[in-house]
């Protein structure tokens, strides 16, 4: 209990006073807590990390052959090889929309739900509902739901709102249903969290002050809202960007969905090219590290603060 | 303040007002839900969203149950055949044992790693610690596939591959920084002078853990653990990289049944199999409301602030 990790072999100079001055930094025994932890953290995340991108430069001959460039043959394929690069474009063309669709949704209908009513928590356990549903089966609903002879198409088709049934699955637009459909509960959670947290007496200051609706939103709400809106674009992004399997089975996933998860993991167990499978997977990671540091860079302009809430 | 308010508000708002008087619910001054073209985009969207969310559970659930289901509304018989060939063809009693027993490790682990960790986290500042707190939310920010590629490649070389070990592993790569993340804000605000208080009477360390810590950690614990349990049984990527027949779990076993050579299994098997994966999620979901609150970890932080 009294000797820690920290300042052992100390006692020349006085250990009483180095683990003194320690402790103030905030360095003592308590940290011992942390280092379960750390271990775990660098057992198995960052040497299987380090080991991947140290893959990344021992491409197969076949790569080297065809593409050249050494050492550095994963990463000429990946740019160069247009069926491999286009699946950046196609990730974020789907990723994007989506999170920017569920965030830029859940913010009136957030507004509208703040107000207590009657069957609100039953509205929002419902909204609960869809994670107990899990990607998978989200794709297998929508194949039998919104497929060419599934009840959507029925209820329009025998009303006469269209005359061909719409094609909704086996596409970009099926991959997009899915996005939404588990984004979009996880985005109105978040955001009616963080409106909650917005202290009520600012608005209603606003409001005796005479600010009508459309003022009191952009200048009170919208201002402390954003950064919660940032983090919940981001994390939204990451739910969409690293899609997988609803690109496989509600997409079409050699065409139009043809995502970076997908191509990653058809490199790693089909053609058992763990280099240019790792290669893809870290580009991937760095795709998406990019796009959210856009996201911190715009939200560091943004209010910093109290919301007089839980902030 | 509503009579201030009344002067300067538009006619309109002074007939919502009245309104509002009349409903007698609202607070002073909030709109009533009726009426506005932005209520009724906020009913439409919700409607919609609901539309697609009932019709793609009943459609499953109504699949799982009709033979045979071709071009109608409705399937011509029901029946219960589909569960029992499923059952048996895709041996699920087993598979659920292996997702109950991979997400019931996974959160005894990261409950046992990650609060120890998360209590330093809140407490103390230390040299370095923006660094350990990158090196907690990298694995939750960073696509699962990103690591998971190199993880798999590194599982496989050391013979892990496809064992329910590598399995657990993988899961835990997420599931501990994300107890971590979620148990932080929750210890900051237990009040710290109920610990220095204990320490003064002279407990140690072991005794403030068990006896001050604990009990009032319970409830957050319980709430991380709901939620890294419906993660767990979610997770999708991590385990189809590194799971094989005997050590699949349920989502990964639907989604191999759904991508088998030779166009997957018959459709019914799979919605029977997507059911029973839902019925136990909800279970697991309505099991675990039962005893706490998710919400706990928000709502408490809220709760301390405000005295």
């Amino acid at each position: 209990m009294m000797t820690s990790a920290t300042n052992t072999g100390s006692r020349a100079r006085g250990s009483a006073s180095l683990k003194h001055r320690l402790a103030e930094r905030g360095v003592d025994t308590k940290l011992l807590l942390l280092v379960p932890a750390i271990v775990f953290a660098l057992l198995l995340f960052v040497y299987p990390f380090a080991y991947g991108i140290g893959l990344t430069f021992q491409p197969l001959a076949a790569t080297q052959e065809q593409w050249g460039g050494g050492l550095f043959a994963n990463y000429v394929a990946f740019f160069r090889d247009a069926f491999i690069f286009d699946s950046v474009w196609i990730t974020l063309r789907l990723a994007l929309p989506a999170a920017l669709f569920n965030v830029l949704v859940s913010i009136p209908i957030a507004f509208k739900l703040r107000s207590k009513f009657r069957g609100k928590r039953m509205l929002q356990t419902l909204l609960v509902l869809p994670i107990t549903l899990g990607t998978v089966l989200t794709a297998q609903g929508l194949l039998i739901f919104a497929g060419r002879q599934g009840w959507l198409n029925r209820f329009l088709l025998e009303n006469g709102i269209i005359d061909q049934p719409l094609q909704l699955v086996n596409n970009y637009l099926g991959v997009m249903l899915s996005l939404i459909i588990s984004g979009f509960p996880f985005a109105y959670l978040l955001i009616s969290s963080y409106l909650s947290g917005i202290d009520p007496s600012l608005e209603a200051a606003a409001k005796t002050l005479g600010a009508n609706w459309k003022q009191r939103f952009r200048r009170i709400t919208l201002p402390l809202l954003a950064p919660g809106l940032a983090t919940t674009f981001i994390l939204t992004f990451v739910l969409a960007f690293s899609v997988f399997p609803s690109a496989r089975l509600v997409g079409d996933a050699s065409g139009e969905t043809r995502v970076l998860a997908l191509m990653a993991y058809r490199a790693f167990s089909e053609q058992l090219d763990y280099s240019m499978a790792s290669t893809i997977a870290i580009m991937m990671g760095v795709v998406e590290l990019i796009v959210i540091a856009f996201v911190f860079l715009g939200r560091s302009f943004l209010y910093k603060g109290s919301t007089g809430g839980k902030g | 303040m509503s009579n201030s308010r009344l002067k300067a508000a538009p006619p309109t708002e002074v007939v919502n007002i009245v309104k509002n008087r009349n409903h007698g619910k609202l607070a002073p001054g909030e709109k009533s839900l009726a009426a506005s073209p932005g209520t009724w985009f906020v009913w439409f969207g919700i409607a919609a969203f609901f539309i697609f969310l009932f019709g793609i559970v009943l459609s499953v659930l109504v699949d799982s149950l009709g033979k045979p289901w071709f071009n109608t509304w409705l399937p011509e018989n029901f029946t219960l055949g589909w569960y029992q060939e499923s059952w048996a063809r895709f041996d699920l009693a087993h598979i659920i044992g292996v997702t109950l027993l991979v997400a019931f490790s996974v959160i005894v682990i990261s409950v046992i790693i990650g609060v120890p960790a998360s209590y330093v986290l809140a407490r103390s500042n230390f040299p370095g610690k923006k660094l350990v707190m990158l090196l907690f939310l990298l694995p939750i920010l960073i696509p699962p596939i990103t690591f998971g590629i190199p993880l798999a490649t590194v599982m496989y070389n050391f013979g892990l591959g496809r064992t329910v070990l590598a399995v657990i592993l993988v899961n835990l790569v997420p599931s501990v920084p994300f107890v971590i993340i979620t148990m932080t804000p929750f210890i900051e605000q237990i009040n710290p002078s109920i610990e220095n208080a204990a320490r003064m009477c002279g407990a140690s360390m072991y005794r403030v853990f068990t006896k001050i810590l604990a009990p009032l950690l319970i409830p957050g614990i319980l709430a991380a653990s709901i939620l890294v349990l419906v993660r767990t049984v979610g997770m999708f990527d991590l385990t189809f990289l590194v799971s094989g027949p005997t050590s699949d779990t349920l989502v990964v076993a639907i989604y191999r049944a759904m991508t088998s050579a030779g166009g997957g299994e018959a459709r019914q098997l799979i919605s029977s199999m997507g059911v029973i994966y839902t019925a136990m999620m909800l279970l697991i979901l309505i099991i675990a409301l039962r005893f706490i609150n998710p919400t706990q970890l928000v709502a408490q932080v809220k709760d301390s602030r405000e005295d």
